[in-house]
């Protein structure tokens, strides 16, 4: 207990650290491809953290984040494009959609285990982007949405406004892991069935988890939207570059690890970055073959695996 | 008028049919054996396509001749991934979810591997009986697609003698009711679990040749199978060949006539929707628990 805690404090510590430099960066980083970089690595920061919340300490695998994404960056787009309403306005926006949409999808997927619920999620978030591409009169389809005046058009003002979402991500992710609803949340992950027993619902539990992590998926698709000025169906429903790219940070840096999300961004941006030059378009290759050499040679991810020595 | 529109929309579905379910048949084989979904299998076809596509274009082979080549050369290549990377992760007991994982960065390094070596673009192979038809009252019917149907049906009738009459067809029926206890009788299942996987992927290998002359490759399209294969596994029931062989003629069917008759765009959003109804309603899936 007592290594708990102190660990718990170093976690502390280490984050405050990494909050002052992350705060003070942009007034020593003049070099708008770096800024560019960490702020990719925040990004995912925040999809890998709610992806993990889920996949990571609730135990339920999704392969199809790509759907809360999507639904979150169509939401703000079109509320903006169609009915004027503030981006800011729509990240919150984007969020609550990302989160209803997971209700339904929840209900029916969550009842299946293991690969069926990955799977079947993955099966929902397709229809979801078969429904936007074909339902041109209101998405426009293939075509995309331009937003020609996104939220900021500095990239030290998104900068600070991806450190802030990814700053309440981690802090609401690491407030739930130590209430109640956390210790349930990995019950369930241990063992559904002693859960159950112990009268934990763990479907009810599974849900929660879900919308929490659908939350901030959408309000970061709803960032993304901005960011880049443009979507379309392929981009923010995508199978690999969203959904399985989410998974491959989590299982890279440590699959139901606080830091995992965090370290697992940092070296997949960089290495995708690095490696884009040679491989083009083919640089979902390093993922491939990072998805497997990892599994293969480090099954806990790479925060996971210190820990275990550290334990040991 | 419409009702033979009707016919020929069923008819062409349940050719299409056929090739699903040779696909989904090796799935289902591993998945039976292994329990592990093989998320590369797509991806797998993927190869199996291109090496159709390559005999042809380099010296000329004949897509039906090269069956012979593509099913031993997937073989090879099921041997091998199976021995060397999924073998050593289930064997040193890792989560559930690191099996799929795997499976899925298998599919992800091959189908790139592909678009580095290949190009995105689609090739096609074109035989002078490519666009074939033969004629049944009012329905035209593929020619290719009859064989690829016919084809794939005496294969798996084959791969079905195999498993029930052969010493190591009864082994993989073995490891599949109880892998310890077929351990204990004296099988080697690391070795029925090498032969299955590469007998899965040698399925896929000839499914490979049989689409090659009425479909086009591109190193993406291994996702679509993937999902495809899986679909129909669902839908039959995981782990049964029989469920394979149904799923998969119902799944060519709902997919033409929603091609016919709602958008040739949304016959995929059927697929995935019938999929979903199937896993809510019926998760033993159409046809039930049943292994070989």
């Amino acid at each position: 207990m007592s290594t708990l805690a102190s660990l718990m404090k170093d976690e502390k510590k280490v984050g405050l650290v990494v909050l002052i430099i992350a705060a003070l960066l942009p007034l020593v980083i003049r070099n708008s491809y770096i800024l560019h970089l960490i702020i990719l690595i925040m990004v995912w920061t925040v999809l890998g953290a709610s992806w993990n919340l889920l996949g990571g300490y609730t135990g339920q695998v999704s392969f199809g984040h790509a759907a809360f994404f999507g639904v979150g960056a169509y939401t703000a787009c079109l509320l903006h494009v169609k009915a004027g309403v503030s981006l800011w306005l729509g990240f919150i926006a984007a969020g609550v959609a990302g989160a209803l949409i997971s209700i339904p999808i929840g209900a029916i997927c969550l009842r299946l285990r293991g690969p069926y619920f990955a799977l079947s999620v993955l099966a929902l978030a397709e229809v979801l982007r078969l429904i936007i591409l074909h339902w041109k009169s209101f998405t426009e389809g293939a075509v995309g949405i331009l937003l020609i005046t996104p939220v900021i058009s500095s990239r030290t003002g998104y900068y600070y406004l991806v450190l802030g979402i990814a700053l309440l991500t981690l802090l609401t992710v690491s407030y739930i892991l130590r209430r109640r609803m956390g210790y349930f949340f990995r019950a369930v992950r241990e063992d559904e069935d002693a859960a159950e027993a112990l009268g934990i619902f763990s479907t009810r539990y599974k849900l929660i988890a879900l919308i929490i992590s659908a939350f901030f998926t959408g309000v970061m698709g709803c960032f993304f939207a901005n960011y880049t000025n443009y979507i379309d169906p392929y981009i923010v429903f995508s199978i690999g570059d969203v959904s399985i790219a989410m998974v491959l940070i989590v299982v890279l840096g440590g699959i139901g690890t606080f830091w995992g999300p965090v370290v697992g961004s940092v070296i997949v941006v960089l290495l995708s970055e690095g490696f884009r030059n040679y491989f083009a378009a083919a640089s979902l290759l390093v993922y491939g073959a990072l998805i497997i050499l990892v599994i293969m040679f480090l099954p806990r991810g790479i925060v996971g695996s210190i820990q275990t020595r550290r334990s040991a | 008028m419409d009702l033979s529109i009707l016919i020929q929309t069923i008819v062409s579905g349940i050719l299409v049919g056929g090739l699903y379910a040779l696909i989904a048949v090796g799935m289902t084989l591993i998945f039976g054996v292994m329990r592990i979904i093989n998320l590369a299998h797509g991806e797998f076809l993927m190869v199996g396509m291109y090496t159709c596509f390559w005999l042809f274009k380099l010296w000329g082979v004949d897509p039906y001749l090269s069956i012979i080549i593509s099913i031993p050369v997937l073989f090879l290549l099921g041997m091998l991934f199976q021995r060397f990377v999924i073998q050593p992760v289930i064997k040193a007991n890792a989560p559930g979810e690191n099996q799929i994982l795997l499976t899925a960065g298998i599919g992800l390094v091959l189908a790139n591997l592909a678009l580095l070596l290949f190009s995105p673009n689609y090739y096609t192979v074109t035989t002078g009986y490519s666009t074939a038809t033969v004629h049944l009252a009012n329905i035209s019917i593929s020619l290719p697609l009859l064989w690829d149907f016919l084809i794939s049906f005496g294969i798996t009738g084959l791969l079905y003698l195999f498993i029930m009459k052969t010493d190591v067809g009864s082994s993989i029926r073995a490891v599949a009711q109880n892998p310890d206890a077929a351990l204990l009788m004296g099988i080697n299942t690391d070795r029925i679990t090498v032969i299955t996987f590469a007998i899965g992927c040698a399925l896929v290998g000839a499914a490979g040749s049989l689409f090659m002359p009425i479909f086009y490759v591109f190193p993406a399209i291994g996702e679509i199978f993937t999902l495809k294969a899986f679909i129909v596994v669902v839908l039959g029931g995981m782990g049964s060949a029989l469920g394979a062989l149904v799923g998969g003629l119902t799944l060519g069917v709902v997919e033409s006539i929603g091609a016919a008759y709602i958008s040739m765009g949304l016959k995929d959003g059927l697929g995935f929707a019938i999929f979903v109804l199937v896993l809510i309603f019926k998760p033993s899936g159409l046809v039930g628990k049943t292994r070989f």
